[in-house]
């Protein structure tokens, strides 16, 4: 188990306040200056020694990102944006950090926005954390009187302004060119990259969008150094991270561990078990729903980090594990997930819009019994007329928890499935019937 | 994508109040000039406020108006983002959360206390016209599962009980206490706590 003195978030559970004065206390705003008198190369090189990988998802080399920023400011300025749309399904560890670390996020706004020369923040909160931004509210007029922001930010010469943008509503406002739309005003539909938003982003100006998280960690690497963070975790998976586990366990909780932990002990230790015990285990979504599921044979001995992960053809993703014990019907549980991506599908791209859908419906009928043999293969065609053909990574989201359950459980399916063809035999199957127009009269 | 209509019958006019007015200009310098567009989501909550929780037709006019920029722009946000109720709801407004990590804790209990206590059917005013409830996608509190938010709060670690209880306290004009309903702290393991101890017990 990782020491409590390598734990950055050491008020995870809000032990100890999330105003400025206690923050100072944890070695918040100690020494921003001194860090910023280092320069913008340490301050990106340090990052990259540290090697970081972006938390919110793909697991992008954050200091590489930040090096993609122009290194001189021209006539467009430059833009930092946060992306605290959390709307992964396991995954809550953006909203602690919003209502109890908000000062190691501000401060990392302004060593990045230094760092990649922005002068004005925006951070996306999801409309559903309302209360939470509220709090970021709250601690950012606390560093504006503190002359932590604004002009001459914490006397390190930078002038940095950071505004809250709340989301409506929009899983899709998560991908970074979506969350951009967004923020102008639009509907939240992703951009085709290129160009890349580090060029051509918000109003058309550079832009580094980062995660809450990473941006969070940033300040106590460069206080404690990247050496320190890279002695954590293993090569290129390196650092601490906060895992979200939820499900099937005794006590589902958030806790910041190393990288590369395994898997057993986080459910184990931190989770309380699987409800049931270890053997009522049925599979595990490592990193958010997106991620394909791991049955329950490989848990025993996975490990938790981006590569690991990747390479049980699944992801660490936002790091949110969704344990499914044997009481919960698995089919049922990937099609109540196929039924989140058909709502949060933005419909720009056909693939997605309808193939969201057509998962979804053939998925509950296969939970109930009422899909016919061949359909079993047709899912497994749908998934990947999708994933690839999509302007934005939803379309491999939606699509991969889907093969992942066609990888692992596919005996389970064409066990209660067992109709024969809807041509041979005429069973009364309304498959053709729209069936997206019927589910929701009022909404 | 989600099926989303506007309300049959709309108010022939919206307007900002002075208070709603002052919040909507504050919300317009955050963003550079020219790009006044920026705050049309916000604007449509601070409408969406007034108008006791939803947005009429005449309001995204307003707006239009208000933003310099094409009715048929805010429409598309306003159609597209679901917080945005298009229809009225009640005053207090549950939405549960039914994705995978609630579902399988027991989601599905909190529904049926909601048609109990409210309405059988979704999105259906109460007897008393105050309440109304919809099945939501994840809410983001997935360690605190099952869990609803009634306006702007989240009520979490519940179950059918403890539902029909807050139900009922919102029904007779109360306000429940947000937060965990089995004591627990914010997310730290219930009981079995192993990390930040001496934070703990400091």
């Amino acid at each position: 188990m990782l020491k409590d003195q390598d734990r950055i978030f050491k008020n995870l559970y809000n032990d100890m306040g999330s105003d400025v004065v206690s923050s100072q206390k944890r070695g918040d705003w100690v020494n921003t200056k001194e860090i910023t008198d280092k320069g913008r190369d340490w301050i990106i090189n340090e990052i990259k020694d540290s090697q970081l990988r972006g938390r919110g998802g793909a697991g992008f080399p954050t200091g590489l990102k930040w090096s993609f920023a122009p290194k001189e400011v021209g006539s467009r300025p430059h833009y930092l944006v946060i992306n605290g749309d959390e709307s992964e399904p396991g995954t809550c560890k953006d909203r602690d950090i919003l209502r109890f670390e908000p000062h190691k996020l501000i401060e990392g706004c302004l060593i990045a926005s230094y760092a990649v020369q922005a002068h004005i923040c925006y951070i996306y909160i999801r409309g559903e954390y309302f209360v939470d931004g509220q709090k970021l509210q709250v601690a950012i007029n606390e560093a504006y009187e503190k002359k932590l922001l604004g002009k001459n930010a914490a006397g390190t010469g930078w002038d940095l302004d950071i505004y809250i943008h709340y989301g409506a509503g929009a899983y899709i406002c998560g991908e970074e060119t979506a969350l951009l739309e967004s923020i102008e005003g639009k509907k939240g539909q992703p951009r085709l990259k290129p160009p890349f938003p580090a060029l051509i982003g918000l109003y058309g100006c550079p832009t580094i969008i980062n995660n809450v998280e990473t941006i969070a960690v940033v300040p106590t690497i460069l206080r404690k150094g990247g050496k320190w963070f890279a002695s954590l975790g293993r090569e290129k998976n390196t650092g601490t991270k906060i895992f979200c586990i939820s499900g099937n366990v005794n006590t589902p909780c958030n806790v910041e561990e190393e990288m590369n932990i395994p898997l057993k002990e986080l459910i184990e230790v931190h989770a309380g078990g699987v409800v049931g015990g270890w053997d009522n285990l049925q599979a595990v979504i490592p990193g958010g729903s997106s991620m394909p599921l791991i049955p329950k044979e490989k848990c025993e001995t996975l490990t938790m980090d981006f590569d690991s992960l990747m390479a049980e053809k699944s992801g660490l993703g936002t790091a949110g594990i969704v344990v499914i014990n044997k009481d919960q019907d698995i089919i049922k549980c990937m099609a109540r997930i196929a039924r989140f991506y058909k709502h949060e599908s933005c419909g720009q791209c056909t693939p997605c819009r309808e193939g969201s859908g057509w998962m979804w419906r053939m998925l509950e009928r296969m939970a109930k019994g009422d899909a016919t043999k061949d359909e079993v293969d047709m899912l497994g065609d749908v998934t990947n007329q999708i994933a690839g053909h999509t302007i934005c990574a939803f379309g491999e989201g939606s699509s991969w928890p889907v093969q992942g359950l066609l990888r692992h459980f596919k005996k389970e399916i064409v066990e209660r499935n067992n109709l024969d063809p809807i041509v041979q035999k005429k069973n009364n199957i309304p498959y053709l019937v729209d069936q997206h127009l019927l589910d929701k009269k009022n909404a | 994508m989600s099926l989303r209509r506007p309300a049959k019958n709309q108010p022939e006019n919206f307007e900002f109040n002075s208070s709603s007015l002052n919040a909507a200009k504050t919300i317009v310098s955050k963003y550079p000039e020219g790009k006044q567009q920026s705050a049309v989501m916000a604007l449509l909550y601070i409408a969406q406020r007034q108008n006791d929780n939803w947005i009429p037709l005449a309001a995204m006019k307003y707006i239009a108006k208000f933003l310099d920029m094409p009715y048929i722009k805010v429409y598309e946000v306003a159609t597209f983002y679901t917080m945005y109720n298009l229809s009225p709801v009640g005053k207090y407004f549950i939405q549960v959360c039914t994705t995978t990590p609630c579902m399988i804790r027991g989601a599905s209990k909190l529904v049926e206390a909601c048609k109990e206590k409210i309405s059988q059917n979704e999105c259906e005013l109460s007897n008393d016209k105050s309440c109304s409830w919809m099945e939501v996608e994840c809410l983001g509190a997935c360690v605190n599962a099952p869990m609803m938010q009634i306006n702007d709060h989240y009520y979490e670690d519940l179950d059918k009980e403890k539902t029909l209880k807050i139900l009922d306290q919102i029904l007779n004009g109360e306000n429940p206490k947000p937060g965990s309903y089995r004591g627990r702290i914010n997310n730290e393991p219930e009981n079995n706590r192993k990390t930040l101890m001496d934070y703990k017990n400091a």
